[in-house]
């Protein structure tokens, strides 16, 4: 369960950014293939909020889709897992662009 | 107040390592005192609630990946080979330690950090051997970060290792997310598994650079398909370099061995 770790991180970062103002909302990005489940996230978020200037806050999470690109062909497309092979020439030598991103994007502070 | 990286005693409960026993081995490791404390004063002001966005963009992880730079730095420092070694509890991880620092013992100097939940049952296995072993117990949490490595570390005179070994807690998910400040993360996967398990947990061998695939002895008994599942983590991870191994027979232990004592050499 180390959502809640990641929960708890989201939660430091804000608060560095927020500078004593509470928070409304916070966005955030998961990348489909980050280990990080967002209902997880938002499961963690609740418990982790309360005592800051978090508490209370909306949490938006916004999903990044997976693109890869193939070092054999260099064609990009789009990718589900990390086993997929290209769908242009099926070689297995996939680099991910995007996809595993787990960021907080912005905040909205009173 | 923890001299490596500024935390307060409050932020240590979570992870048992005793401060007190080894501060005065005389290194100094200013550059891994990378986290500020940040001050959480909540105050409300203004009554007019008028929202306002701030662009954040930080990485969820960047405080532990600023730790375990700071590690590596640390570790390339002292020229120490630092392995990172992960898998699913049962695979066989303490038992390829114990007979990798026997073997090995009087040609490399080895430590050892050993992450579980719960006991000290695997450090006592490693101490049997005459490493220096600290045990971190990580109580609810399912994966070591780098500021328990950073800890743990400070256990160990670094300036008379080779090579530190990391043994994660068994769990072939979370600790795929943490970087702990290893040169490699070190995959086991045992052949009284699944084959398909590089597919079913995909990022944990993804992110290794290395797979162990241990008790090869077994293979006569049991339905597992080596040659299949060396495909299944190469279509995974095209580059993953793959030693057959048998920690109880010895049977491939070698070439592990080989590995290891090259990569502790590029160190030095």
């Amino acid at each position: 369960m180390h959502e809640m770790s990641i929960t708890q991180g989201i939660v430091e970062i804000c608060e560095s950014s927020s500078e004593g103002r509470r928070v409304l909302s916070v966005t955030i990005e998961i990348g489909e293939l980050s280990s990080v489940i967002p209902d997880a996230v938002e499961f963690c978020f609740e418990a982790c909020a309360r005592d800051t200037a978090l508490e209370g806050a909306r949490l938006i999470i916004e999903r990044v889709p997976a693109r890869g690109h193939c070092r054999a062909c260099s064609a990009e497309f789009p990718v589900r897992a990390y086993y997929e092979a290209c769908p242009a020439c099926g070689d297995f030598g996939v680099d991910i662009l995007t996809g595993e991103e787990l960021r907080v994007k912005e905040l909205e502070v009173e | 107040m923890c001299t490596t990286c500024g935390c307060g005693p409050e932020d240590q409960h979570h992870h048992n390592h005793d401060h007190d026993e080894k501060h005065d081995h005389g290194h100094t490791h200013a550059h891994r005192h990378e986290h500020k404390p940040e001050h959480q004063h909540k105050h409300e002001h203004h009554d007019g609630t008028v929202a306002k966005t701030i662009s954040v963009e930080t990485d969820i992880l960047a405080k532990n990946n600023r730790l375990a730079e700071g590690n590596r730095e640390f570790f390339t420092e002292k020229g120490v080979f630092v392995l990172n070694l992960v898998s699913s509890p049962g695979s066989g991880k303490t038992t390829i330690l114990e007979k990798t620092l026997r073997d090995l013992q009087g040609k490399l100097n080895f430590a050892v950090i050993e992450g579980d939940q719960q006991t000290d049952n695997d450090a006592v296995r490693i101490a049997a051997t005459g490493a220096p072993v600290k045990q971190v117990n990580t109580g609810a949490g399912c994966h070591l970060d780098a500021h328990m490595v950073c800890h743990a570390a400070d256990n160990f005179d670094m300036d008379s290792l080779d090579v530190l070994m990391i043994e994660n807690v068994g769990n072939l998910v979370c600790p795929a997310s943490f970087d702990l400040g290893e040169n490699y993360k070190v995959v086991v996967l045992s052949v009284t598994e699944g084959e398909d398990k590089p597919l079913k947990y995909p990022n944990m061998f993804h992110n290794a650079q290395v797979m162990l695939l241990n008790k090869i002895d077994l293979l006569p008994y049991v339905d597992f398909d080596a040659d299949k599942c060396k495909a299944f983590a190469r279509r995974i991870n095209p580059g993953i370099t793959i030693f057959d191994v048998s920690s109880k027979t010895g049977e491939g232990m070698d070439e592990w061995y080989n590995w290891l004592a090259a990569g502790a050499r590029k160190k030095v």
